[in-house]
């Protein structure tokens, strides 16, 4: 059989998927990125090589999230898509006439409005991480909750309490006040995820028309909580797709699919893009005032990226690797 | 007397040409750079918005390079941009530097309040002396702005990337070393060179570029918005030019057939019939005209905490209800980070080209 992969290495974790040849989603793997992408995209390689069925022709290879170039390099994408425009493809073709995606994930959150099956508008997070995944993270972390544990626990509750959620640190104060005034946790759960939502709405969500069908996606949307808070804040249903914690891969998979379907030859490298010796070193240009952070990718010895100038001095100086 | 001024992208080439035919001794501070807005941000109130950590950094580095006059711009509008000259001046004097300042202020009434002021760094130079180094200032302005143009038009058919700006870069030290009397010919010389960018032919997206000036114009404090775009493929203008600004709101419109803002004042009607500071009504009003003129997608770009500009933002989305015109606004600080721009650059332009694509189905 033939079939496609997905990469989506994020900074918090990284995805891969495999589709099979009608683009169904067949298996997916999800690692911690920890901060170091390389090893991450190497493990997930080997760990979806032994879940893809034996003699398997891989076709084509997406790459998206914040490490897109890089996981793009190491496994010979065809493909290097934005998170936005890779979200918005996995859903639109997942759950036909969808109109708004909520997407929230560990350090960002978005919001994209599709008409028609295109993207009409979209924004992100700009300028605080009160309205993404580690807000829950670290509340719950100071309230002794397993995140796994919160949206059940926080279904519990009768009446939520109210959580300021424009910053973290006033919510975390303003928690503190209400765990000492001895309200319930289920209740003081229930309250971070409206907080949540109510900042979500307000930042990322601000002017957008939000209608349905709409989707949730993303690894926060395995709260319970949050999904019944945004449904009473919206007083809409809210859809999580099957494979929500994966959807960046599985939209650049698709889309890898899309590109190779017009004859393109892949330039997957193969599973043993794993055992490659990858090296990334970093070190700053002093060429002039801006001190560029210039990182230099090598595999097997050879320098085969580099990025981070502004003046293109380092990256133009090898030769560029097609982004399709 | 040396005199130097801030940076906002290439103003140095007009100003340094005007004060030099005036005699007067100058210093460029160095480009604006990390080290510029380290050294600014260190100083700078924390919710200043980035020009004004840009600009005291740009002062101290004249400094160093023996700089003691400081020309600067002002206002009396709502924008608090209107004080920053003189909350620099005194930062600067508390930190030891010994800097006289000389603000130049758009004329309530008359031009001849502005020629006053010039007054104070001209001396007892003739009149007509000073309004030659004025309009030779405003001829490079222009020719600038003219190369700027067309490096934005060459750069999404360029053939090699990167062609575009190793010829603007040419093009543009050409026009900033060009003595009076040899400008037309260093012009002709110049635009000779961004003809010769050898381009491919294919389809192009139009971006409309509104927003606030400093962040249009300096393309350090917008991570290089217009080199950026033009990789993608797309072609942009911008809806404010450094020698538009300059007849407008220095010579009060006395130039004739340049590009004015009063049409955006006029075009923002719908939308905000209010001057907000800054050019806040402007961007509503640049974005009608982009509109009308077939583009593709606006992009609003503002300092954080910038507040004309949040006033537009704030009215865009109805713009773009209106209208159908995709909008997306970007807001730079002091973050150097690409990752999350190019993000959504890449996403918007996709997002256009899908529409585009779409549009061409059913037609």
């Amino acid at each position: 059989m033939i079939g496609f992969i997905g990469l989506d290495v994020g900074s918090v974790s990284t995805n891969i998927v495999f589709l099979d040849d009608e683009g169904r989603v067949r298996e997916s793997v999800y690692l911690r990125t920890n901060g170091r992408p390389i090893p991450a995209v190497q493990k997930g390689l080997k760990q979806i090589s032994r879940l893809v069925p034996p003699r398997t022709v891989i076709r084509g290879v997406g790459a998206t999230g914040s490490g897109r170039h890089l996981a793009g390099i190491i496994a010979g994408a065809d493909v290097i898509k934005n998170e936005i425009t890779s979200h918005a493809t996995a859903s639109s073709r997942l759950v036909p006439g969808v109109r708004t995606v909520l997407e929230i994930g560990g350090q960002d959150s978005k919001i994209i409005i599709l008409r028609d099956g295109i993207v009409a508008d979209f924004a992100m997070n700009t300028v605080c991480a009160a309205g993404t995944g580690s807000f829950l993270d670290q509340q719950a972390a100071r309230l002794n909750v397993q995140i796994e544990d919160f949206g059940e626990l926080s279904l519990k509750s009768s009446s939520p309490v109210r959580i300021a959620g424009r910053c973290a640190v006033f919510a975390e104060s303003d928690m503190i006040h209400k765990q000492q005034m001895g309200h319930d946790l289920p209740d003081i759960l229930a309250g971070l995820c409206e907080a949540l939502v109510r900042n979500y709405l307000n930042n990322v969500g601000k002017g957008k028309d939000i209608s349905g069908p709409v989707v949730f996606q993303g690894g926060v949307a395995a709260n319970l909580g949050m999904r019944s808070a945004f449904e009473r804040a919206l007083k809409k249903e809210i859809v999580i797709p099957p494979n929500y914690d994966v959807m960046g891969a599985v939209g650049a998979a698709m889309l890898a699919r899309d590109y190779v379907s017009r004859g393109a030859p892949t330039a997957f490298k193969g599973f043993g893009a794993a055992e490659t010796d990858f090296r990334a070193r970093s070190f700053e240009c002093d060429g002039c005032p801006n001190f560029c952070e210039v990182v230099e990718l090598s595999e097997s010895g050879a320098v085969i990226a580099r990025w981070g100038d502004r003046c293109g001095k380092w990256s133009n100086s090898v030769p560029q690797i097609a982004c399709g | 007397m040396k005199v130097t001024f801030p940076h906002m992208g290439n103003l140095w080439i007009c100003l340094d040409a005007m004060l030099k035919y005036l005699g007067i001794e100058t210093v460029v501070p160095p480009p604006s750079s990390k080290k510029t807005l380290d050294l600014g941000s260190k100083h700078s109130p924390e919710f200043a918005c980035m020009p004004l950590k840009l600009n005291l950094g740009n002062f101290m580095e004249a400094s160093e390079m023996g700089a003691d006059t400081i020309i600067m711009a002002g206002g009396c509008g709502p924008c608090r941009f209107g004080y920053y000259a003189q909350v620099e001046h005194v930062i600067l004097e508390d930190l030891g530097y010994n800097y006289r300042l000389v603000v130049m202020e758009p004329p309530e009434k008359h031009i001849s309040q502005l020629l006053s002021r010039i007054r104070y760094i001209t001396g007892n130079k003739p009149w007509i002396e000073v309004i030659r180094g004025i309009k030779y200032g405003y001829s490079k302005a222009r020719a600038v702005d003219m190369l700027e143009m067309a490096a934005m038009r060459k750069r999404p058919l360029e053939r090699r990337p990167g062609q575009t700006d190793t010829a603007l870069n040419e093009a543009l030290s050409i026009i900033a070393g060009a003595v009076y009397g040899k400008l037309d010919e260093a012009y002709a010389r110049a635009s000779e060179i961004m003809e010769q960018i050898p381009v491919d032919r294919k389809p192009v997206l139009k971006i409309g570029l509104v927003g606030e000036i400093y962040t249009l114009l300096e393309p350090f404090s917008n991570l290089d918005l217009e080199k950026k775009l033009g990789r993608l493929g797309v072609e942009v203008d911008r809806s404010i030019y450094l020698s538009e600004w300059v007849n407008d709101h220095l010579f009060m419109g006395l130039v004739r057939g340049v590009r004015s803002s009063s049409l955006y004042t006029r075009l923002s009607a719908p939308y905000l019939r209010h001057f907000v500071g800054g050019h806040g009504q402007e961007t509503l009003g640049a974005a009608a005209y982009y509109n009308n003129k077939g583009y593709d997608g606006i992009i609003q770009i503002l300092p954080f905490t910038c507040m004309p500009e949040i006033v537009a933002q704030s009215v865009l989305p109805q713009f773009s209800r209106d209208t159908g015109m995709p909008v997306m606004t970007l807001i730079v600080d002091e973050q150097t980070g690409e990752s999350g721009y190019m993000t959504r650059l890449e996403a918007f332009v996709d997002l256009l080209a899908e529409k585009g694509a779409r549009k061409e189905e059913l037609a």
